[in-house]
């Protein structure tokens, strides 16, 4: 796609002269503008650009809040409220933040779901779908400690549980937590460190993030069909294509932003994270924030020892293993197909584990106590099943539906009209159309 | 696909019962935690009772499952700051304030609100600073190394009802009372599924406010039975973590004096604190929600253009 050198040359002077020295013109438009993209792209296929976005804004706000903001165990609290209360439109800046935290999380799961749903992740997209969950593990390292920074209650007792989690493991993980904690508690040493980092971390992101694009741009993106690119007929140049759609699903998300941000700006927080750190004081229920909410609900479901493996260590290999599972999709998944629009019996397992998540987050929330870790337990073992024993066995059992030959054929429709605004649905069955798309 | 529903049937029936059998073993991990808090506790329970707290949820959590407080969600009712348009009532709020001098500020701070912030309220500078004037606060070291009193000014903050935590703790039964700058934002009864759910699209931020007026209200029913009120502690259904709090009743009917007519009830103070303390606890909501008002048009309208341009350019894609 974009392999080889480009025959792009600026029009205006001064670019022309930037490009002979450094091609970054170049790289820009053969990157944003040129760069081809599939002409059948959904709105699924815009979280990517909200992401970007999201990114900017977390950035942004966070320097500045940076610049009003005491990383002391005893000025933080305060210095937050100082925020809100007396720095000119701290609470517009700080709200933004923590809700803009949210947000990023609602765009990358909607992201993860898009690349699930399509089979994104497979051959010859790996790299750049591993690329993607590390910059998830960065950015939910990145959450759990900018949570801890306006040191209320929550921030505290959120940062002694997951710190923690590291004791589980024998002989190293005293030293792990301690070396987290700066000391044998959560105080000041931990706000430091955990400030310092929270700083660095998006950073780290956004060098991943130019990897993650960078080899988007070298496989070039899926599509709903899972089709490959054939011919330039299946494909828009992103400017001015795919950047208008990508604004306007900017612009709506920003919508449903700015309603929480104006309206809504604490519905997503805890109303114990107002109440200032207390270490002598527990909250009744320690929650994290919701996008942990599924995760903490595996770590919670292992209530039992298995053998040499403690309940704590357990949970802790869980909650790790729920993710780490992740990487090893590329190879798990052995469908020929990649879209599971095209996979009637994947399809059902498919919103069976986008519910069995959302019931695992809610179980998050609730106390462990009666039923809810038993359901949880159950929901943790149907989330490995679907991954490590569904993926597999249904990719090699099932019976695709005919794929479309190309991406113009199930755009136009099989007679490859081109520019008659018709044909926008499915194309007719041809008899004698085999999968086009081995994967 | 049949033997894999029978795969995965077969592993949940064998790993349920496990989970089952190892819930008696179990011992809820906050209990330890709560009986070694207890001095340095909140608003409500006094002395021993937060020890009895944790001790009693997990004797219950053993059979009958967790008693969960408070015991009565509050009611909701209907405040001039709520939805998109929400104002503050400046009559409301300076009545709040009054309840607050004249009751609440026996015992509660209110760390984060100077005085020059009570310009919100409708006050000028110079009642300001008369009001400021009422208080003596200490300063210094002078030039002479000599800390002095003088009166409150403007940008000091409301001035603490005790020297320090442990005498305010001291002088209220082991518990020191909360700090009530923020308390509208940091007490927030659970809504509960669906209920959340519906509160996006209803604007309910109200939950503080409420719970503030349902605790105020709340007192001089009587316990139900099974439920052992600790010496010294007061029976509220409302309150948030327990069945009864240190605090005794704080208002009663005709004990603040009101100028403008209001009525002199228990409930009207109670309305009128909980909207001062929501002012308190969020001093920019009104700004926030008018501005917000702005941000929400100008992105629709931004929105429906952007929507036009995109129209326009695939108009020959597909």
């Amino acid at each position: 796609m974009s392999a080889g050198h480009s025959s792009y040359v600026p029009s205006q002077g001064p670019m022309r002269w930037l490009d002979a020295r450094l091609p970054l013109p170049r790289l820009l438009y053969d990157s944003f503008v040129a760069f081809p993209v599939p002409r059948n792209l959904n709105y699924a296929y815009t979280f990517g650009g909200i992401l970007a976005l999201m990114l900017a804004v977390q950035i942004i706000s966070g320097v500045v809040l940076a610049m009003h903001y005491a990383a002391n165990a005893s000025l933080a609290f305060n210095s937050v409220e100082s925020i809100m209360r007396d720095v000119n439109w701290g609470w517009l800046l700080r709200y933004m933040h923590a809700n803009g935290a949210s947000f990023f999380f609602i765009a990358v799961y909607l992201h993860m779901f898009r690349n699930f749903y399509y089979g994104s992740y497979k051959a010859p997209r790996e790299v750049l779908y591993i690329l993607g969950v590390v910059i998830f593990l960065l950015m939910m390292a990145t959450a759990f400690m900018g949570y801890v920074l306006p040191w209320g209650q929550m921030s505290f007792w959120g940062a002694t549980v997951i710190t923690g989690f590291f004791t589980a493991f024998p002989f190293i993980g005293d030293p792990i937590q301690q070396l987290l904690l700066g000391g044998f508690a959560v105080d000041n040493a931990t706000l430091n460190r955990f400030f310092a980092l929270h700083y660095l971390l998006p950073f780290m992101i956004a060098g991943v993030v130019i990897l993650h694009i960078w080899a988007l741009h070298v496989t070039g993106q899926t599509n709903p069909t899972g089709v490959e690119i054939k011919s330039d007929r299946d494909t828009v140049p992103f400017t001015p294509h795919a950047t208008v759609k990508d604004g306007l699903a900017m612009v709506v998300f920003l919508l449903v932003f700015a309603y929480f941000i104006f309206y809504m700006p604490n519905f997503l927080g805890h109303a114990d994270n107002y109440v200032p750190a207390n270490a002598l004081k527990t909250p009744a229920h320690i929650v994290p924030e919701w996008y942990f909410l599924p995760f903490y609900a595996m770590l919670r479901a292992i209530t039992f020892n298995i053998g040499p493996i403690d309940s704590k260590l357990g949970g802790v290999l869980v909650m790790f293993g729920s993710i780490i599972v992740l990487f090893f999709l590329p190879w798990l998944d052995t469908s020929r197909v990649r879209s599971t629009a095209f996979r009637p019996i994947y399809k059902i397992f498919f919103w069976i584990m986008i519910v069995d998540v959302i019931i695992l987050g809610w179980l998050g929330s609730r106390p462990a106590e009666g039923i809810y870790p038993t359901l949880a337990l159950i929901g943790t073992i149907y989330y490995f099943a679907h991954w490590l024993i569904i993926l597999p066995v249904v990719g090699l059992i099932e019976t695709p539906r005919r794929l479309p030959a190309s991406i113009s054929e199930a755009v136009l429709g099989p007679d490859l009209g081109v520019g008659t605004g018709t044909g926008k649905g499915a194309p007719p069955a041809r008899a004698g159309a085999a999968p086009h798309n081995v994967a | 696909m049949n033997r894999l529903f029978a795969a995965l049937l077969a592993a949940g029936v064998v790993l349920a019962p496990a989970a089952f059998a190892q819930q008696d073993n179990v011992t809820p991990a906050p209990s330890p935690d709560a009986a070694t808090t207890t001095p340095s506790g909140e608003a409500g329970p006094a002395g021993g009772e937060a020890a009895d707290h944790g001790a009693g949820d997990a004797a219950a959590s053993g059979e009958h499952g967790t008693v969960h407080y408070p015991l009565k969600h509050p009611p909701e009712l209907s405040w001039t700051f709520a939805g998109p348009f929400g104002h503050w009532d400046i009559a409301q709020l300076q009545r709040g304030y009054k309840v607050y001098k004249e009751v609440c500020s026996s015992c509660h701070s209110m760390d984060l609100v100077a005085f020059r912030n009570l310009s919100a309220l409708g006050y000028e500078e110079g009642q300001i600073k008369a009001i400021a004037a009422e208080y003596t606060v200490q300063d210094g070291p002078n030039g002479d190394g000599d800390m002095f009193d003088r009166p409150a000014i403007g940008s000091d903050h409301f001035p603490h009802p005790f020297p320090n935590p442990e005498a305010a703790a001291a002088a209220n039964n082991g518990a020191a009372p909360p700090d009530l700058s923020l308390i509208a934002k940091a007490r927030e009864v659970e809504r509960g599924f669906p209920t959340f759910l519906f509160d996006i699209f209803t604007q309910y931020n109200e939950g503080g406010p409420d719970y503030v007026h349902a605790l105020l209200t709340g007192y001089g029913q009587d316990a139900p039975a099974g439920i052992t009120i600790q010496p010294g502690t007061h029976y509220n259904p409302y309150f948030i973590s327990g069945p009864a709090l240190a605090m005794p009743p704080p208002l009663s009917d005709g004990q603040v004096t009101y100028d403008d007519g209001s009525p002199e009830t228990t409930d009207q103070y109670a309305r009128d604190v909980g909207a001062f303390l929501m002012w308190a606890a969020e001093p920019h909501l009104v700004e926030r929600k008018a501005t917000g008002f702005v941000v929400i048009i100008f992105l629709l309208v931004f929105a429906g253009l952007v929507y036009t341009v995109k129209k326009r350019v695939w108009a020959g894609a597909h």
